[in-house]
């Protein structure tokens, strides 16, 4: 106040008329400030719509009936033997609603073709079990990098960190080689260990782990707690939601995995539904839809229900260094 | 902030020592770390706890990484020649290796920067106090959860010659384009790129932004410096070592894009489309083990002079920032 009254006397500004400009000058900002906001929201808003279509339209498109499709989309899906059978319009119409609301194709791909399922199955029989072991060795494994740090044990780490940064092209090789060599390729066991031994979920925990306070556990420690007392009832229950994020993470990953089965499992039985999805010829597009709405389910129950543990998960990827 | 970024007082054991060299000068003398016999022990079963781990990373990486490296400087796996760098050069004249080497780059180095400009563009966004700012992370992240074998095919018809993008085209008065098909399938690619990776970066730039101090934003703004200025000094360099560790990840999500090439064409895709992935593939199809193993090699090395640079860049830029 003091300030102002000095600078409008030297100004020779009455008093007024300086708080009336200041007011003004506000306004301006503010109402600068509110152009600006709705500027972003409706920007991003344009990205949300963009981000989302996608996935809303495979939704509802797995709500036309079969023939709807494959008038609609025909086109892209044909090969030479569809020719003639059905009516496929030259455009391809993209429908953001079906004309009819149709369940067909959930019926058929529940109850009339076994194969979707089976698909499906493979795809829970070869995640599953990556995600709960992977967990459980990398909590060890984390455990074992926290406590007593020397150097022999951070050079190891840094291996694992440039593991985990290798493409999976590089790896790709060495997972091959040793599978053929233990005579499991072709068995889902190629797909298990090498995704259970996974550096990945070792890196991420060993960086939180490493956050606990090492008092915490020095004074468990001096009242007599053996390590598997300061591992069990200490590390895994403080790290209880970094082991949600994880988990979350690694589901993400291998349900989406196409080039290990391609590659390490020759027998297309075996095939998990995401690899399979790429194969469905120009006759049963018309389940297409669905059955990729059905794949879509679990992931996006596990992100409607743990996103904020994903997000939290991410945020401690960031930082490598740290 | 040091603190915060996870810096911890070193083990225990040092501390010990520390403590018995405070007490008596004589004790200087003592064997190191683990002198104690209970630290000893505990030493010892962390080492157990360590050992699942470290065995099967061994047995699934480390060891088969020596043999591919074996492999690749000898004439085949029966005799056993050793022929230096025979197999380097083989790869490099292949005419298929040539090309998705030169895709797979290409495509990195439009992707990789775009990905990062533009995740950090919606970070900003996000973090400037727009409404509904949970929802649109919600929005923005959604694509990285949704396995891409179930859009793939929403993309197929999107991107089909006479598909959606090409009505929208032609609306704006222009010719049809053959999306999947012609020199256009890399901008296809890199589409579906940055709308399976921007949200995953986006969280990753939001927390850097939240973790800046903000009496220095404020200190910044009471100097009249201007949003530019204090973007690029200020949030810039607080932010380098997220902006080191988003594109080390967009880099190496990159080379998964060969997932949405085979889901999208196949094996054969067109010819600006197949990456090192597809070269990888169709060698494995023919057991050459020689070539493949040369083929990773290559590609190892300059994943590590690539991290490399990035870390250098990194250190050189925010080692004074360094919170």
């Amino acid at each position: 106040m003091m300030l102002k009254r000095t600078r409008a006397a030297f100004d020779g500004v009455s008093e007024e008329r300086w708080n009336k400009q200041i007011k003004r000058k506000k306004k301006i900002k503010h109402t600068r400030q509110i152009v600006r906001l709705s500027f972003a929201t409706l920007f991003a808003a344009c990205f949300a719509v963009l981000f989302l279509m996608p996935i809303v339209l495979t939704v509802t498109n797995s709500f036309m009936s079969a023939s709807e499709i494959s008038a609609n989309y025909g086109q892209v899906f044909a090969t030479s033997d569809t020719g003639g059978k059905v009516y496929i319009s030259e455009r391809v119409n993209l429908k953001f609603i079906p004309d009819m609301v149709s369940f067909s194709q959930y019926i058929t791909v529940l109850f009339k073709s076994p194969e979707y399922l089976l698909k499906f199955w493979n795809s829970v029989i070869l995640v599953v079990p990556i995600v709960i072991f992977q967990l459980l060795v990398a909590a060890g494994a984390s455990f074992g990098f926290t406590r007593y740090r020397g150097r022999i044990k951070e050079i190891i780490f840094f291996v694992y960190i440039i593991l985990m940064l290798m493409p999976y092209q590089v790896t790709l090789v060495p997972n091959y080689l040793v599978s053929e060599w233990l005579h499991i390729l072709d068995t889902n066991w190629a797909i298990w260990l090498p995704g259970i031994f996974s550096p990945f979920a070792v890196y991420l925990l060993t960086k939180y782990m490493r956050r606990i306070p090492i008092s915490v556990m020095e004074a468990a420690q001096i009242d007599g707690a053996g390590e598997w007392h300061i591992f069990s009832r200490i590390c895994m229950p403080l790290c209880k939601g970094a082991m949600c994020s994880i988990a979350i993470l690694i589901f993400i990953d291998y349900w989406n995995m196409v080039e290990q089965p391609l590659i390490l499992l020759a027998d297309s039985e075996k095939h998990p539904l995401s690899v399979f999805l790429s194969k469905i010829n120009a006759g049963e597009i018309g389940l297409a839809f669905a059955v990729a709405t059905i794949y879509m389910v679990p992931p996006i129950l596990v992100f409607l229900y743990g996103e904020d543990y994903l997000v939290e998960g991410i945020t401690y990827q960031g930082g490598i260094k740290g | 902030m040091r603190f915060l970024k996870g810096k911890m007082p070193k083990s225990s054991p040092k501390i010990m020592r520390t403590k018995n060299k405070n007490l008596n000068k004589a004790d200087k003398k003592r064997p190191k770390a683990g002198s104690n016999r209970r630290d000893r022990r505990g030493k010892r079963i962390s080492i157990l706890y360590l050992l699942p781990s470290v065995a099967g990373v061994l047995l699934f990486f480390v060891l088969p990484f020596m043999i591919v490296i074996y492999y690749s400087v000898i004439d085949n796996p029966i005799s056993g020649q050793f022929v230096f760098f025979d197999n380097f050069i083989m790869v490099f004249q292949n005419a298929a290796f040539k090309q998705a080497a030169r895709n797979t780059m290409m495509f990195s180095a439009v992707a990789v920067p775009l990905a990062v400009i533009l995740s950090l563009l919606l970070a900003m966004m996000l973090e400037s106090k727009i409404p509904f700012k949970s929802q649109f992370r919600t929005f923005f992240l959604s694509p990285m959860m949704v396995p891409i074998a179930s859009v793939v095919l929403i993309w197929q018809v999107l991107f089909h010659y006479n598909g959606m993008m090409n009505e929208v085209l032609e609306w704006f008065g222009k010719g049809k384009i053959d999306w999947l098909n012609s020199g256009y399938a890399q901008v296809v690619i890199v589409v579906l790129f940055l709308w399976k990776n921007l949200g995953y970066n986006m969280i990753l730039f939001m927390s850097a932004l939240s973790s800046i101090p903000k009496d220095i934003l404020e200190v910044a703004v009471l100097e009249s410096a201007s949003p530019f200025q204090i973007f690029w000094h200020i949030k810039l360099r607080y932010m380098s070592s997220t902006l080191l560790f988003v594109t080390i990840m967009s880099l190496i999500n990159s080379f998964k894009v060969f997932r949405e090439i085979y889901l999208l064409k196949g094996d054969y895709p067109y010819d600006t489309m197949y990456m090192l992935q597809h070269f990888m593939n169709n060698t494995f199809g023919k057991l050459d083990y020689q070539k493949m193993s040369a083929a990773a090699i290559m590609m190892a090395i300059v994943m590590v002079i690539i991290i490399g640079i990035l870390f250098l860049t990194e250190n050189y830029f925010g080692k004074d920032v360094e919170g």
